[in-house]
């Protein structure tokens, strides 16, 4: 067994997770200001306007952030999921837990960032289209794991319920991604209409860039948060929690 | 600089209402999630320490009681 795996079990219990957590988060958070400072600065004060779309094209810099997020957090949580169900480790079924409620706020930012999209530029709030409908099926999905898990007392029962529904709903994803391609929706295609000069197009693509990096490490750092909130819960009972409330006052 | 004044930018071509709606509620939404989360990790170390306290003096009666029981 190499040393690499050694490291990585040692990190799996949530009494050596929990510290662990606790040191990486102000990083998280200062990385998540940092890149959202410098992409919210270049898509709202220095990109060009977008030809076809006028400035309203801004909500991109939140929008194609918020998205992606809402995806890419469903397959982390997923993979934590199926990990649980797997092998279950007890860190599992908390990071899954942990993720789910931060992707179902991308989920509806999406949501919310594309209605006050579409209504300037297709003249709706919403449409049953393909992508639309799948990223609202992507929330629902989010909403059920939460609430599935609520409702089952036993936290190891409730991994294992939420686990099942957060893998047979990993089968959304490839949907929502491809369902521009799959069928003639309203939305756009994956690339961003770049028609101006590289050096524009560049801009624009950094703003978009920057913001999905912060948004990603706000995911991280929030979510870091939950989970050792969820570790306090959940093993209230064992020694190293009872030591670290009695002791640190 | 993009903008030739401060009301340009805030006007984004007649898309005010729609590009500052957007980032409106997710910078509230951004900020209320850490919030709510660390309100609730307070009330849950709250919870739990009172619970120690509690069990801590139990622990500590119980063993004075089974101490006097013995000298009786």
């Amino acid at each position: 067994m190499s040393n690499g795996l050694i490291n990585w079990f040692k990190y799996a219990s949530p009494q050596s997770f929990y510290p662990l957590a606790g040191k990486l988060i102000p990083w998280f958070w200062a990385l998540a200001a940092l890149f959202g400072v410098a992409g919210l600065s270049i898509g709202f004060l220095l990109a060009p306007t977008d030809a076809q779309q006028g400035e309203g094209y801004r909500i991109i810099f939140l929008h194609v952030p918020a998205s992606w997020l809402s995806m890419f957090i469903y397959l982390v949580m997923a993979f934590w999921a199926g990990l649980g169900l797997a092998f279950n480790i007890r860190l599992s079924g908390m990071m899954a837990s942990a993720l789910a409620p931060t992707g179902a706020l991308f989920a509806f930012l999406s949501l919310w960032t594309g209605a006050l999209w579409g209504k300037p530029m297709w003249g709706a709030w919403w449409v049953w289209d393909a992508r639309l409908t799948s990223e609202l099926i992507l929330l629902f999905l989010y909403i059920g794991f939460i609430a599935l898990q609520a409702a089952i007392d036993d936290p190891r029962r409730a991994d294992k319920a939420g686990a099942i529904l957060a893998l047979v709903g990993v089968v959304n994803i490839p949907i929502i991604y491809f369902s521009v391609k799959w069928w003639n929706t309203l939305h756009q295609g994956a690339s961003v209409s770049l028609t101006k000069a590289p050096s524009m197009a560049a801009m624009m693509l950094w703003g978009m860039l920057l913001c999905a990096l912060a948004c990603w490490m706000y995911s991280i750092a929030v979510a870091l948060m939950r989970v050792r909130t969820i570790m306090l819960e959940r093993e209230r009972h064992t020694d190293w929690v009872r030591a670290l409330l009695t002791n640190q006052e | 600089m993009h903008w030739n004044s401060f009301g340009d930018f805030l006007a984004m071509g007649n898309h005010g209402l729609y590009v500052w709606g957007s980032l409106l509620v997710m910078a509230l939404l951004m900020v209320a999630e850490p919030t709510l989360v660390l309100r609730g990790r307070r009330t849950l170390v709250e919870r739990l320490r009172r619970q120690y306290r509690a069990e801590s003096g139990e622990a500590s009666r119980s063993r004075s009681a089974a101490g006097r029981r013995r000298n009786d």
